[in-house]
């Protein structure tokens, strides 16, 4: 089942706040992980593994460094939801 | 004048069966309260669980951890933050060099809940679903780790581990690391969250669990003659250990002094202790001897008294053999009887209760001994606190492990 692109900013959002403890209203599509979110290497993967679950995709190891925005990883998921 | 050798204590915290904190913890053990309740769960059903109550945590620590926090770390470096963020606090919050300042917080077991969760997960799910934080969580010096990180310990970090000796054992070690320089002010202290069914039918397995499921409330009866085995509980303690020049210059309060530490092993079995109680009473003894204290001076013993028919009266002719006639004015508590077997933080939270019995000259109450044990060999504080005598006077406690591991402390009035 494919979600939208807010459906899945939305989730990622909620994944990111628990991971994070950021507000989910600072989870934007232009924001960085690393710089703007400084979220590190694990956290990132951890957020991976739980996104992977809710969307029901696969990202593999070797696109996550290709991830550098919250919307690289919407644009992502959606993609590979189709 | 102070001397360098000299260990204060100066900070405190808990988070225990009894109580979220240091002060509600105390109070209910005051009171003689029990920690133990029956487990709302399946367990029973689902696995035959001979047990089904243990001395769970009172206060959550997702009630004041973040929600990160909480999902970052195991139950058992939860309950060590939470315990050191008071002790920090309680202690003023000490200005100290990170290059002077350590951790050592052990645990007995380390993080099983982490290690059982991943096993289900890897069995139920796979390996894609695994969390990466997975190993940094169950690693037994996690609690340690995350208590330097929080606090920018730089000294040494370290998680001794020696089973149910394992709080009492971290102490001393930080006293040795003042003694010898290598810090001015150690967090110390031990933790375990391990009541989940595996551990539990594990114990269960070893015949050393109390089965008292209609009563758990009066399971844990260190020496009453009916006893039937420890209560599992679970939480953490810490304690801000000092040298006691650095803790007079910035005008600390100070509770006690750890004056002596004292250890040995017994070689003797892998899980019971030496009927002879030769390696107790030779840790009592070097703790006694560090300390420059003698026998009349120890007025009162935080007992490690598990509720186990056979070490219960192994320590008591320990100290009876130690302390000869002197024991007759010892007051001993069997604390576990309240908070149920804190596994490695035991030794923590049974030495913060020997700083408070020090500090406030109040031993606390053994509770459900209604039947005294005819062997019982030192006078037992029950129900009711006792008064410590006023002057100079000195407690130790007592901490032992499955492996031999036997740690006296000797905490004095500063």
């Amino acid at each position: 089942m494919a979600n939208t692109d807010q459906e899945i900013l939305e989730g990622l959002a909620e994944i990111v706040a628990e991971e994070t403890g950021l507000d989910t209203a600072d989870v934007l599509l232009e924001k960085s992980f690393t710089d703007d979110l400084d979220i590190d290497s694990l956290s990132m993967m951890t957020i991976v593994t739980h996104a992977e679950d809710k969307f029901g995709v696969r990202i593999p190891d070797e696109e996550v460094k290709n991830l550098a925005t919250v919307g690289d990883a919407v644009s992502f998921i959606k993609g590979a939801q189709a | 004048m102070t001397s360098t050798r000299e260990v204060v204590v100066t900070g405190l915290g808990a988070t225990t069966p009894l109580g979220g904190d240091v002060a509600s913890t105390w109070e209910a053990a005051l009171a003689g309260a029990s920690g133990a309740r029956t487990l709302e769960n399946d367990w029973a059903e689902k696995y035959g669980l001979p047990v089904t109550f243990a001395a769970t945590i009172k206060v959550d620590p997702a009630e004041v951890l973040s929600r990160p926090e909480t999902k970052r770390m195991d139950p058992s470096a939860q309950y060590a933050i939470v315990a050191a963020r008071e002790a920090w606090a309680d202690a003023g919050s000490p200005e100290v060099d990170g290059d002077r300042l350590g951790a050592v917080v052990s645990s007995g077991i380390g993080g099983i809940q982490t290690i059982l969760d991943g096993w289900d997960t890897l069995r139920e799910r796979g390996a894609r679903r695994m969390l990466p934080m997975t190993v940094p969580m169950l690693m037994p010096n996690s609690p340690s780790a995350y208590v330097s990180l929080e606090f920018g310990a730089r000294a040494g970090t370290h998680a001794l581990v020696s089973a149910c000796a394992s709080g009492a054992e971290a102490v001393g070690y930080a006293v040795e690391m003042i003694r010898s320089g290598r810090a001015d002010v150690v967090v110390a202290g031990g933790t375990e969250a391990a009541i989940h069914p595996m551990p539990l039918g594990a114990f269960a397995a070893s015949r050393t669990l109390s089965l008292r499921n209609d009563d758990p409330q009066a399971a844990s009866r260190p020496y009453d003659v009916d006893r039937d085995g420890f209560v599992l509980g679970e939480g953490a303690a810490v304690l801000v250990l000092e040298s006691a020049e650095h803790a007079a210059a910035r005008g600390a309060r100070v509770y006690a002094k750890v004056g002596g530490v004292g250890l040995s092993s017994d070689a003797y079995h892998i899980t019971s202790p030496d009927p002879e109680g030769t390696g107790q009473v030779a840790a009592m003894r070097f703790a006694i001897e560090d300390a420059g204290v003698t026998a009349a001076d120890i007025v009162h013993v935080n007992a490690h008294a598990t509720s186990t028919k056979v070490g219960d009266l192994t320590e008591t002719r320990s100290i009876r053999t130690l302390l000869g006639a002197d024991a007759d004015h010892v007051l001993l508590s069997a604390t576990k009887s309240m908070t149920g077997h804190l596994l490695g933080g035991a030794g923590a939270i049974e030495s913060l209760f020997a700083v408070k019995a020090v500090a406030e000259r109040l031993a606390p109450p053994t509770i459900n001994v209604d039947n005294p044990d005819p062997e019982l060999q030192v006078p037992l504080v029950r129900n009711e606190p006792a008064k410590l005598p006023g002057g100079d006077v000195a407690a130790i406690n007592n901490s032992f492990g499955f492996g031999g591991h036997n740690v006296a402390l000797v905490i004095q009035n500063a």
